[in-house]
């Protein structure tokens, strides 16, 4: 008889801290391979559609970049959260939020152009994003609520509150009746990158830097050291002189910011106008980035590639081989369980053992059976 | 192995061995305890004891070995399956939930199906009758250490084990109670019940128990009776050498001296309906001088902490004075820029974090203190500082670790709040306040702790103890105070104090009027 068994390492494991991902998505091929051919399409067709072909183009790779970046940013900003142990998930609204604040601007002074108006507007989406994602650390340090509800249920708010604005007092006059602000004049435009070769724009490159900034933050200032105390031990926190309740704020307030920098940067480069609805999810999609990515700002520039192709992939299939674009769904979820599973290797190494001694303590199990 | 076999034997260990990656824990170890005998386990901290018993009680497996229960070959696979055969144990960290009550806990274990209420009554009549008053009802999460421990030996005695394994049981008790368990041990053994008892405690070892196994670095290096050994006989066997005792010069002038840390007339009402309330605290420590308070566990010494180190505030600024200061308004981090520095009880979760390096959790006291040393101008931490500052302590300390600059968990407890300890007196503070400065550290590294903490008194600093170890505040203080029921009595010059002065406070005699109480008694 053989079994596995978990032994515990003395210390986390920086190899496999670091293989984990590349395992699960080792697993994950071998799944969705499993996956496709119970479909009755060829795996190996099916991958180079889902995987090669959406990113085989320069084009292409600009419309990766574009789904990746507000995925990347407001993962970084959650990683922080998350460390601290504070759970915002109403990242989704916050977003919204900085996409509505940061286009006041070109929608009630459209008149005002020239080379302030970007820096002001993406500023205040920062100001939207960190405000809305105020709420909830408010209402948890001063009434003891829980974050998760609160943040969670303010995103359905911030979507009401967008589609009325753009029905309503934001609608164009001259819109013909649509749901939508007026189209931002040019200086309100988020410029794009590289625009011989294809859309994106300047909020991937905010992306990485907040992502390389958050990782400064993280892993080299007492502030970060402060995160991930009072994350992992409150009360050696306390002991600290760190208060909880200022990072609560703190963890509020900056992943706040960079979803509302996220929203702002959506609206004013992919979209130009503000719409019904401005996010296809990427706010509660960057919670399963942040997790691929290991909370690791770094990390989660990969994951948010990753699951920017996911997205992509999901279309490719459903137009070439009549799959539904739910199978994008699926690869995330597998993404995510075997990330999490793979985990348990850094703190555990697995052992095969074989053994044919006597066990003893069965034997009256047996007979209390019979 | 039939020669063996005669009945004698409960329990029989031959060539126990366990390897954790490169480190034998256990190495070929054996054990014999006979039917009705109290066998002392001794070692130092990281000497395998845990490891041994934690085989014997189905919490490890052996790589190799055998165990043989009334002569019986059998392979102890999970604590169900210990229990089933008899064998009871008391952790020294305690397995219990602390959003449940006491009986709720010990229902848990018991695993049988009977209502609460029986069990909480059960519980409760042999928690009197042993002598270790518990209420069934009460939230753990609200108990202090000591009580904690009385739960888990009152829910392995109503399992009725015919062997009992207990970790360190002693170490949070008063001298009165640790009697009155030595009296339920000897009732035990006259049952007909054997166990086998761990303790650093030399003293006690030699008074009750009839046998002693010895372990250094995983390997018994002695069987022997220590009714015939002397404690320092003892303690060289464990150490390997001799351990040297504590010196404590004679501190002079000490009444004349600087107060540096005063509390006076310090009330707090109780956090939570459990938490005692402390009332009307006054109490002096002057510079060179080392006070200790003693007390049992729960009688409101973890709320004193929190109010003198700051991590709770006060109302009255003047009820804390640092140096001469009001500091009752400040954090703890306000207070350590005065010149305090503290020692909280509990090592993993609140002196260190548990997942963080050393150096890390070196950063966790002193990042304020010493900012201009481990934080630069902009926020960063300057890591190779506080490597070297930790690598500083460890050679200081002696810390003995598995690498070189480990996780906190990895360390054992003893090397653990050697480095706690020496993370604060590497700053020479003025002030340094201790709560149990040596639970659960082996005598080679307490010896260490205590002497280092008394010469820092007397360099000039102020030096508060809390302790449940009577043995430790004799051995360090200058005078002794006692707490009991959130009161807090005067200090006894330490010339003056006994045993059995300070055990009759810490159970409860009128905090104050020892002299009186001693008059009637």
């Amino acid at each position: 008889m053989m079994r596995l068994e978990l032994v515990k390492r003395p210390q986390r494991s920086a190899l496999f801290s670091a293989l984990s991902p590349f395992i699960a998505f080792l697993l994950t091929i071998i799944a969705g391979a499993i996956l496709f051919a119970l479909l009755g399409v060829n795996p190996l067709n099916a991958f180079r559609i889902y995987f090669i072909e959406p990113i085989s183009q320069i084009w292409q790779l600009h419309e990766l970049a574009i789904k990746a970046a507000p995925l990347i940013l407001i993962a970084v900003g959650l990683s922080v959260c998350y460390r601290a142990n504070i759970w915002n998930i109403g990242a989704e609204g916050q977003f919204i939020l900085g996409g509505i604040v940061g286009s006041m601007i070109p929608v009630l002074f459209p008149q005002f152009e020239g080379p302030l108006v970007l820096p002001l507007m993406l500023l205040l989406g920062m100001v939207g994003g960190a405000a809305y994602a105020a709420i909830p650390a408010f209402l948890k340090t001063r009434f003891g609520t829980n974050e998760i509800l609160t943040s969670l249920m303010l995103v359905y708010v911030a979507q009401l509150f967008l589609d009325w604005l753009v029905r309503g007092p934001w609608r164009d006059p001259q819109g013909h009746g649509f749901p939508q602000t007026v189209q931002f004049n040019d200086s309100a435009i988020l410029p794009e990158l590289m625009p011989e070769s294809g859309r994106a724009n300047w909020g991937f490159v905010f992306a990485l830097v907040a992502a390389v900034l958050i990782w400064i933050l993280m892993s080299r200032m007492l502030k970060g050291f402060e995160v991930r105390v009072l994350g992992s031990s409150p009360r050696a926190g306390r002991f600290a002189g760190f208060g909880l309740n200022r990072m609560v704020f703190f963890a509020f307030l900056l992943s706040g910011a960079l979803a509302g920098l996220a929203g702002i940067s959506e609206v004013s480069g992919a979209i130009g106008q503000l719409q019904p609805v401005i996010s296809p999810g990427y706010g509660f999609t960057a919670i399963i980035v942040a997790f691929l990515g290991r909370l690791n700002p770094l990390g989660i520039v990969a994951a948010g590639l990753v699951l920017a192709l996911t997205y992509l992939g999901g279309e490719a299939v459903q137009s070439a081989l009549g799959i539904s674009d739910k199978v994008a769904r699926v690869f995330q979820g597998m993404l995510l369980f075997f990330v999490l599973g793979c985990d348990t290797l850094i703190h555990y190494r697995i052992r095969l053992i074989g053994f044919a001694a006597p066990k003893l303590e069965a034997a009256p199990k047996l007979e209390e059976a019979r | 192995m039939s020669a063996n076999h005669d009945g004698a034997n409960l329990l029989e260990v031959r060539g126990l061995t366990k390897i954790f990656g490169t480190l034998t824990a256990c190495d070929h170890v054996d054990l014999n305890i006979a039917k009705g005998e109290i066998h002392a386990l001794l070692g130092e901290n990281g000497a395998g004891k845990s490891t041994l018993v934690k085989m014997l009680f189905g919490s490890l497996e052996p790589n190799s070995g055998e165990i043989f229960w009334n002569g019986q070959a059998v392979r102890i696979a999970n604590p169900g399956f210990a229990k089933k055969l008899g064998i009871g144990m008391v952790f020294q960290h305690f397995s219990l939930f602390e959003a449940l009550t006491a009986a709720e806990n010990i229902a848990l274990s018991l695993d049988d199906g009977s209502p609460i209420s029986t069990i909480a009554a059960k519980a409760r009549a042999l928690s009197y009758s042993y002598g270790l008053p518990l209420d069934p009802e009460s939230l753990v999460g609200d108990l202090s250490v000591g009580e904690r421990q009385r739960i888990e030996i009152i829910r392995c005695l109503l399992q009725t084990p015919q062997l009992i394994i207990l970790d360190e049981p002693t170490s949070v008790l008063t001298p009165q109670e640790a009697d009155k368990l030595f009296e339920t041990l000897e009732r035990l053994r006259s049952e007909g019940k054997s166990i086998l008892y761990i303790s650093h405690r030399l003293e006690e070892v030699k008074r009750i128990c009839d046998r002693a196994t010895v372990l250094r670095h995983g390997k018994v290096v002695g069987h022997c009776n220590p009714r015939e050994q002397t404690a320092a006989s003892l303690a060289r066997m464990m150490v390997g050498n001799e351990v040297k005792a504590v010196v404590r010069a004679p501190a002079d002038g000490i009444e004349t001296a600087q107060p540096l840390l005063e509390i006076r007339a310090l009330s707090r009402k109780p956090a939570t309906p459990f938490s005692i309330p402390l009332k009307n605290i006054n109490l002096t420590v002057r510079a060179g001088e080392v006070i200790g308070i003693a007390g049992v566990a729960g009688n409101g010494q973890g709320e004193f902490f929190e109010t003198v180190s700051g991590e709770v505030l006060q109302q009255d600024a003047a009820s804390v004075r640092i140096r001469g200061k009001d500091a009752g308004g400040l954090g703890i981090t306000g207070r350590r820029l005065m010149g305090a520095a503290f020692v909280p009880e509990e090592r993993l979760g609140h002196g260190a974090a548990p997942s963080m390096k050393l150096s890390e959790n070196l950063l966790l006291s002193r990042h304020a203190t010493d900012g201009k040393v481990f934080v630069g101008a902009s926020g960063m931490v300057k890591s190779e500082a506080i490597y070297g500052a930790a690598q500083r302590i460890i050679k200081a300390m002696d810390v003995r670790k598995s690498a070189p600059d480990p996780e906190a968990a990895a360390l054992s407890g003893g090397n653990l709040q050697k480095f706690i300890v020496g993370r604060e007196l590497d700053r020479r503070p003025g002030v340094m306040v201790v709560n149990q400065p040596t639970w659960g550290v082996d005598a080679g590294a307490a010896a260490h702790i205590r002497q280092a903490l008394i010469e820092l008194a007397r360099s000039g600093s102020a030096v508060l103890v809390i302790s449940q170890d009577l043995d430790e505040l004799f051995e360090i203080s200058d005078s002794i105070a006692v707490m009991h029921n959130g009161e807090l009595s005067k200090p006894l010059p330490i010339a003056q104090a006994t045993f059995e002065k300070i055990g009759l406070l810490m159970g409860g005699a009128e905090p104050g009027h020892a002299e009186h109480i001693l008059e009637t008694a």
